[in-house]
C-alpha cells in the first residue's frame, strides 16, 4: 500500500500552537459569566430588544398566527414588559421553547424572561436559579378523553393508555394521582404538544392529559373536536407563572409590577379604551397608576408613564384573558380561578400606593 | 501541551460550577438517588415511579441497548440481501434492490420514523377491535401482543442450563472441526448435538420440573395485559432504523464484493465449485476485509440515530434521561455529561468489538 502517501498532520507543531493560544487566552478567560448578574435592564435597553420564552404554539397562550404574530395571554405579557420597558411593543423576540430547554435558556441568559405556561413548584423556584413572579393564570391538570368510550370520570380510568408531554409537572401529577388510587396506567410521553395530541387522535392512547386550559386549547386542532369531552375534574393545581433569572431582583420587580399594574388596572376599571378619560380621574389610585401622582414608575428604573404605556398598547388583564382565553376567543373559557378577588377568584395584585 | 489541555479543561469545568453556584442552580450527581416520581411505557428491569434516577438511566439505557442490538441484527441481514441482490443477475432483481437502496438512503431518518409511527397507529384498530390469531396474538394500535410465559421457582436456572448446552455443543463442534483438519473426514455431528440437548434438558426437568406457567395476553378494560408485548413506538423505531441503515449498508455490501478481483470468482468456478459456494467461501470472506470498517460505522450511527425516537415517545436514553429526567432536576450539565459518556461508552464499545473481528478476517501477510 506504499503508493498511497498521505500528507501527515505533524502533531507536535499542532500541540505547540493550541499550548500558546491557550495561554494566552488564560488571562481572559479566568473570569468569563455569560449573564452579568444584576443590570438586565441596561441590556435590555442597550440591545433595544427584550427577549422572551414562549411554547412553540399553545392557542391561548403563546401561538404565532398565520403572519408570524404571537399571540396569547403569555404573549401580551411579554409584550407589556417591553413596551413598559423600551416603549415599544415589538422591540421583543419570541424565542420558542420546549418544555424541555426552558429553563436552562433562562439560565443561560438566552431569554430575559419566561412567558410559557410555566407551573410554579417548590423545585423549580429553588433548585433551578429561577424566580417566578405570580401566577398569571390559575390552572389544574385535566384529562380529555373519546366521547364514545363512556368515561365521565378520571376514577374510571382505570389500565388506560395515557399520551402526556415529556418532562413538565403533569407526568408527575399522573403517576402520583393513579398511585395513589392505586390504578394501572401506560404512559407515552412526547416531546412536543403536538405530538402527543396527534397520536391521542390517532388513537394511541385513551386519554391525554396537561393542563385544562391546554386542553381546551388542544381540542381545537382535534380531527373532530366535538367527539371529544374534557373531564371536570383536575387533579392538581398549576399556577401558570412567568419567570425570570434569579439574582436581578430590580429586573424581577419590573417583570412583577407589570403583571401587577395589569391586575390593578382591571380591578380599577381602566382599560385600553377609556384611558386617556381616566387620566383625568379623581381616584388617587387610578391617579397613581396612570403616573399622575407620585414616582412609582421611576423607583423601578422607569418612567411614570409606564402602566399608562402597558394599558394603552397592550390593555388591562381582563381585556388580554378574553381576547386570548375567554368569551371573545375561540376558547371560551370562563373566569373561574381567574376571575379577581374582587369577583370570587385568586387574581390579587398588591396596591401602588 | 498536555498541561494546557488539562488548563483548559480544568477552566471549562471551574467556570461552569462557580456560575451555576452563583446563580443558585444546584449541582452535583446527588439527585441520581432521588425518586423520580413518573412512571415510562417501556422496562426491561422493574422499575416504577418510586424507583431512582439511577434505575431511569439503567432502564433508558437498556431501551436503547436492545433497539440498537435488534436494529443491528436486522440492518446487516436486510443489508447484505439487498446488497447481494443488486449484484444479481436477474434484472427485476436488482432493479428492485436499486430502487430499495434510492427510497432509504435519501430520506431523512426523522420522516422514515414518523411515517412508520404514524402508519402504525392510524391503521391498526383500537384494542377492543384488534387483529387477532388463535386468541393468543393480537395486533391492534396500542402493541404487539404474544403469548408469554412466567417464571416460578426454579425458572431462573433454565439460563444456566441453556449456557451448558452452548458450552457443550462449543467443545463438540471444536472436536469435530479439528478431526477435520487432521484426518479430512467431515462427519455428520447432530447427533452429539441431540444427545447434549437431552442430557441438558432432562436433568432439568428432573430437577425442577416445569417451572413456568403460560401468561396469554387478555383484554382487560382498555388495554391489553400479559404476554410479552411491543409498543408501536418499539417496532416503528426498529422498522425505521433497521431499513435505513440496511441501505447504506446494502451499498458498503456491494462495494466490498466488487473490490473482490473478478479472477478469484473464475478461478473458484475453474475448481468446479457451485456459484453458491463460490460466493461464500471464496468472494464474501475476502469481501469482509473491505466491508467491516465502513460497517462499523454504521452500526455507530445506527446506535446514535435511536436517540431521534424521543419524538415518537419510546423510552431510550435521550428520551426519558436527557428529556424527561433533564427537565425534572434541571440539572442540565450534570445529565449531559452522562449521557455523551454513556454513548461515548456504547460507541467505543461497538468499534472494540468490531475491531477485534477485523483482525481476525484481516489478511495475515507473511
Amino acid at each position: 500500500m506504499n503508493f498511497l502517501k498521505w500528507p501527515i498532520i505533524e502533531f507536535p507543531k499542532v500541540g505547540l500552537l493550541f499550548a500558546i493560544i491557550t495561554f494566552l487566552l488564560f488571562p481572559a478567560l479566568a473570569n468569563v459569566i455569560p449573564a452579568k448578574a444584576g443590570g438586565t435592564l441596561e441590556l435590555i435597553k442597550k440591545r433595544n430588544v427584550l427577549t422572551c420564552g414562549v411554547t412553540q404554539g399553545l392557542p391561548g397562550f403563546s401561538a404565532p398566527d398565520d403572519k408570524g404574530r404571537w399571540h396569547g395571554i403569555d404573549a401580551d405579557f411579554c409584550r407589556a414588559v417591553a413596551v413598559a420597558v423600551l416603549g415599544d411593543a415589538d422591540a421583543i423576540k419570541f424565542v420558542p421553547l420546549s418544555a424541555k430547554v426552558r429553563f436552562t435558556a433562562l439560565q443561560s441568559g438566552e431569554i430575559d424572561l419566561l412567558a410559557r405556561n410555566t407551573t410554579w413548584t417548590m423545585h423549580r423556584d429553588t433548585a433551578l436559579g429561577i424566580q417566578f413572579i405570580g401566577a398569571n393564570y390559575y390552572d389544574g391538570q385535566g384529562f380529555i378523553v373519546r366521547k364514545d368510550i363512556g368515561v365521565t370520570s378520571v376514577r374510571e380510568l382505570d389500565g388506560a393508555s395515557i399520551c402526556a408531554n415529556a418532562g413538565t409537572t403533569t407526568e408527575l401529577n399522573v403517576a402520583d394521582y393513579f398511585r395513589s388510587n392505586g390504578m394501572d396506567y401506560d404512559i407515552s410521553s412526547f416531546e412536543k404538544s403536538e405530538e402527543a395530541v396527534a397520536a391521542y387522535d390517532a388513537g394511541r392512547c385513551d386519554a391525554y392529559t396537561t393542563d385544562q386550559s391546554g386542553l381546551y386549547a388542544q381540542r381545537q386542532r382535534l380531527v373532530d373536536p366535538s367527539a371529544h369531552v374534557v373531564l371536570s375534574e383536575v387533579i392538581s393545581k398549576e399556577p401558570l407563572s412567568p419567570a425570570v433569572r434569579q439574582g436581578d431582583d430590580i429586573w424581577a420587580d419590573i417583570v412583577r409590577w407589570v403583571h401587577y399594574a395589569m391586575l390593578n388596572a382591571e380591578e380599577l376599571g381602566v382599560n385600553s379604551q377609556n384611558i386617556d378619560s381616566m387620566k383625568g380621574s379623581p381616584n388617587p389610585s387610578i391617579r397613581r397608576l396612570l403616573g399622575v401622582e407620585g414616582s412609582f414608575g421611576e423607583s423601578l428604573g422607569l418612567d411614570n408613564d409606564w402602566a399608562t404605556r402597558v394599558i394603552r398598547k397592550v390593555g388591562n388583564y381582563g381585556e388580554s384573558f378574553d381576547r386570548n382565553l375567554g368569551a371573545a376567543s375561540e376558547l371560551k373559557i370562563e373566569r373561574g380561578l381567574n376571575a379577581l378577588w374582587t369577583q370570587g377568584g385568586l387574581q390579587f395584585a398588591p396596591p401602588i400606593r | 501541551m498536555v498541561a494546557a489541555f488539562i488548563g483548559l479543561i480544568w477552566w471549562l469545568v471551574d467556570n461552569t460550577v462557580a456560575n451555576l453556584a452563583r446563580q443558585n442552580v444546584a449541582t452535583g450527581f446527588g439527585f441520581l438517588d432521588n425518586n423520580t416520581g413518573f412512571d415510562i411505557n417501556q422496562k426491561l428491569i422493574a422499575y416504577d415511579e418510586t424507583s431512582s434516577y439511577q434505575r431511569l438511566l439503567l432502564v433508558g439505557l437498556l431501551n436503547t441497548a436492545i433497539v440498537s442490538v435488534l436494529g443491528i441484527l436486522f440492518a446487516t441481514l436486510i443489508g447484505f440481501m439487498v446488497g447481494l441482490a443488486r449484484l444479481s443477475d436477474n434484472w427485476l432483481v436488482s432493479k428492485l434492490a436499486f430502487i430499495y437502496v434510492e427510497i432509504f438512503r435519501n430520506l431523512p431518518l426523522l420522516i422514515q420514523i414518523l411515517f412508520w409511527y404514524v402508519l402504525l397507529i392510524e391503521i391498526l384498530p383500537h384494542p377492543k377491535k384488534s387483529f387477532g390469531l388463535w386468541e393468543v396474538f393480537f395486533l391492534n394500535n396500542r402493541g404487539l401482543y404474544l403469548p408469554w410465559f412466567s417464571t416460578l421457582p426454579g425458572g431462573g436456572y433454565l439460563l444456566w442450563v441453556i449456557g451448558l448446552f452452548g458450552a457443550g455443543c462449543f467443545y463438540v463442534a471444536r472436536k469435530a472441526r479439528n478431526m477435520r483438519e487432521l484426518t479430512g473426514q467431515t462427519k455428520a455431528y447432530v447427533r452429539n448435538y441431540i444427545l447434549i440437548g437431552v442430557i441438558c434438558l432432562g436433568g432439568y426437568l428432573s430437577l425442577w420440573g416445569v417451572p413456568f406457567e403460560a401468561n396469554l395476553p387478555a383484554l382487560k378494560g382498555f388495554n391489553f395485559r400479559g404476554g410479552l408485548s411491543f409498543t408501536p413506538e418499539f417496532v416503528a423505531l426498529l422498522v425505521a432504523l433497521s431499513l435505513y441503515t440496511a441501505s447504506f449498508i446494502a451499498e458498503i455490501v456491494r462495494a466490498g464484493v466488487l473490490s473482490v478481483s473478478k479472477g478469484q470468482f473464475e478461478a473458484a468456478k475453474a475448481l468446479g465449485l457451485p456459484s453458491s459456494v463460490a460466493m461464500n467461501k471464496v468472494i464474501i470472506p475476502q469481501a469482509m476485509r473491505v466491508i467491516i470498517p465502513p460497517l462499523t460505522s454504521q452500526y455507530l450511527n445506527l446506535t446514535k440515530n435511536s436517540s431521534l425516537a424521543a419524538a415518537i415517545a419510546y423510552p431510550e436514553l435521550v428520551s426519558v434521561f436527557a428529556g424527561t429526567a433533564l427537565n425534572q432536576t434541571g440539572q442540565a450539565v450534570e445529565i449531559i455529561f452522562i449521557t455523551m459518556s454513556i454513548y461515548l461508552f456504547l460507541s467505543l464499545l461497538t468499534s472494540f468489538l468490531m475491531n477485534t473481528y477485523n483482525a481476525r478476517v484481516t489478511l495475515v501477510e507473511k
